[in-house]
């Protein structure tokens, strides 16, 4: 590949008079010339082998780079290791500074760390676990802070950035409109579809109705909301926090004597708690629409007739049950994401980690707080 | 310095000097903002190079524009006496072999160890054996003077100093003739950037290097530069030898050499009793 490019290879020529091994070097010894360099320096090292005495003639070597004469000093040493008295001769000045600087020298091997690949394994697994619990305790601690940091909000409301919050509204919640009642649509029109399509065996399909209300109401349309709200806004807090924190915002905020909690992360966490409530209620209508068309075109349920069916199989404590859940879901993807982006450090990767990581824990909460809630609802019977 | 520029210059000092770099009528802006506007600019081979220039007054644009990360709107850029935008592909792709570039924050792939980095020019462009490449890649980090250890470290385990010889070696790593420092002692404490001063001073005469150097740092065009090319507003307003930098009266370089720090330096130059130094008009 590289061949073609030089036009003058590097070259041995290669001569014995008595016990003695002459080479003379022509050519350009750089890397440019790839193996090739490699290929005439081994030449050298098996023919010298052998003679008592070996004398490399560089004169004639036209252009030489570290390589080359890293290459040409690492033949004369694996020769003199071989018992054969070597010598360069003729080296050009230039090309005698090369030669001096890339003098052969032993680089010692890396240091390998030994280790058993099953330990390995478990310490990992130990690692994981108790990195989980770690953030599990920090968690707690940032939500002490955060309740400490509001309740002072409280005590002094003048110093509440309410600007501050109204602007966050609007990004988390009117910007997010749009997808947020795209998805739901989308979602509320597969579940009458695939309700439909399994209730009609047991010539139950009317029943679709009862399902689309109760599954989207209690727990699609909250669900699905926090997710994207996780993966759209929790995300956002965490590059916007961290990327300050980056650049030293943060620590120029504590040292005027703010508390960045106060002026920062509270009115996020609020705006999430006011913005998802508000787009679960969105959610849930435009689920249960999508639902209403696809029951209307797949199964002939006329909307009102559909209207109907649905007002007797859920009650006001069905749309609650989701609504109930919202808050909680906004607050622990707001604490997760301004969390995370105050643990940033000062590098652009831990940026990225970081982010990755507040949605996918703020996914993942989101998902184990829902579960704790179909626990709680279930046991008073609401 | 002129000790330095005879020994330098050395082989091609007895025929004309080969230009390396030969940049003439370039204009590059961005939508109406013409930032390097008609310029000419030669490089030579074997010789230090200080560009130099304010902050915004297009020393980056114009480097970025030789290297073919930026499009320039007219003029024609020569590296090695080819026009680049008239050599195909390949042409173009072996050019680009010849030289090296230090980025200024060094710009070392994160993901890869320092040895990693260093090979990967080799890995990627030449066909030599793992052992070779290993050899070259530890004897690269020595000639740079970082410890044999820092090679299985990654980029973000490194101080700022020594990023910034790692990425020399990565510079390095083809052997280049030009090699490109993008302000090379920007982030280093004085020592160590007297340090790199002096490392890039050694380099450039054993490997027989051009350099071509922005920068800001008045001690590395004292001490490195053979010559000196100044910017403002877009244009190349001097270059030549620090003498007559020294001499020029253009406002902007008189504030620059002549300030505070500029002064400073000049009082220190003028104590070597250096013979050709003259001091500057005094203007006020």
């Amino acid at each position: 590949m590289a061949t073609d490019q030089i036009e003058n290879s590097p070259k041995v020529s290669y001569q014995r008079r008595g016990d003695t091994a002459q080479f003379a070097l022509s050519g350009d010894w750089t890397l440019i010339a790839s193996s090739l360099v490699e290929d005439q320096a081994a030449v050298i090292v098996s023919e010298g082998r052998g003679a008592a005495r070996a004398v490399i003639d560089v004169h004639d070597v036209a252009r030489l780079d570290t390589a080359g004469a890293w290459l040409i000093n690492r033949s004369r040493d694996e020769l003199a290791h071989a018992g054969v008295d070597v010598a360069v001769e003729g080296a050009r000045p230039e090309h005698n500074l090369l030669l001096e600087e890339a003098h052969f020298r032993r680089f010692a091997p890396p240091a390998r760390r030994k280790g058993n690949a099953l330990v390995d394994m478990f310490a990992e697994l130990g690692r994981l676990v108790v990195t989980g619990f770690r953030d599990l305790h920090a968690g707690m601690g940032f939500l002490g802070e955060f309740v400490a940091d509001v309740g002072r909000i409280f005590v002094r409301p003048w110093r509440f950035r309410g600007v501050s919050l109204v602007f966050h509204i609007e990004r988390f919640g009117f910007h997010g409109v749009p997808i947020i009642a795209l998805i739901n649509v989308l979602v509320g029109g597969i579940v009458a579809q695939q309700g439909i399509f399994q209730l009609r065996r047991f010539g139950a399909s009317s029943y679709a109705v009862d399902l689309i209300g109760i599954l989207i109401l209690r727990e699609l349309g909250v669900l699905l909301t926090s997710i994207m709200l996780a993966g759209r806004s929790g995300s956002a807090i965490t590059a916007e926090l961290g990327s300050m924190k980056m650049r030293e915002e943060i620590d120029a905020l504590r040292v005027m004597g703010l508390s960045p909690i106060e002026v920062l992360v509270a009115p996020r966490v609020l705006a999430l708690m006011v913005a998802l409530p508000l787009l679960t209620v969105i959610a849930d209508m435009m689920a249960l629409f999508g639902g209403l068309l696809v029951s209307w075109v797949y199964e002939g349920i006329s909307p009102a007739a559909f209207l109907g069916l649905l007002q007797r199989a859920i009650g006001r404590n069905t749309f609650y049950v989701g609504l109930i859940k919202a808050p909680f879901m906004a607050f622990v993807i707001g604490l997760i994401g301004a969390m995370e982006g105050l643990a940033t450090e000062g590098s652009a990767e831990s940026l990225g980690r970081h982010v990755t990581a507040s949605v996918v824990k703020s996914i993942f909460m989101v998902i184990v707080l829902d579960g704790f809630f179909a626990i709680f609802f279930a046991a008073i019977d609401y | 310095m002129n000790e330095l520029r005879t020994t330098t210059n050395g082989a091609g000092a007895k025929h004309a000097p080969e230009t390396v770099i030969r940049v003439r009528g370039l204009v590059v802006g961005f939508g109406d903002q013409v930032v390097v506007d008609d310029v000419d600019l030669d490089v030579y081979r074997g010789e230090v190079l200080g560009f130099v220039g304010g902050s915004g007054q297009g020393k980056t644009v114009l480097m970025r524009t030789i290297l073919g990360l930026l499009d320039k709107r007219a003029g024609s850029i020569e590296l090695f006496g080819k026009n680049r935008d008239s050599l195909p592909e390949e042409e173009r792709h072996w050019l680009e072999q010849r030289w090296g570039v230090l980025f200024q924050n060094g710009a070392l792939f994160s993901s890869q160890t320092v040895k990693q980095n260093i090979q990967m020019p080799m890995r990627e462009n030449r066909d030599v054996s793992h052992r070779f490449m290993d050899e070259l890649a530890m004897l690269k980090l020595e000639l740079v003077g970082l410890p044999a250890d820092a090679a299985d470290k990654l980029p973000s385990e490194l101080s700022g100093g020594m990023v910034k010889r790692a990425a020399l070696a990565r510079a390095l790593s083809l052997d280049p003739e030009l090699l490109f420092l993008d302000e090379p002692t920007s982030g280093l404490d004085p020592i160590g950037a007297a340090e790199f001063d002096e490392l890039i001073a050694t380099l450039q005469k054993t490997l027989g290097l051009t350099v071509f150097m922005v920068t800001h740092d008045l001690d590395s065009l004292y001490s490195i530069c053979d010559r000196v090319a100044a910017i403002a507003d877009g244009k190349v307003i001097a270059a030549g030898a620090m003498e007559t930098m020294l001499a020029s009266d253009h406002p902007w370089l008189h504030a620059y050499f002549h300030g505070v720090r500029g002064r400073r330096l000049t009082g220190a130059l003028s104590q070597r009793k250096d013979e050709t130094w003259k001091p500057a008009p005094v203007t006020r």
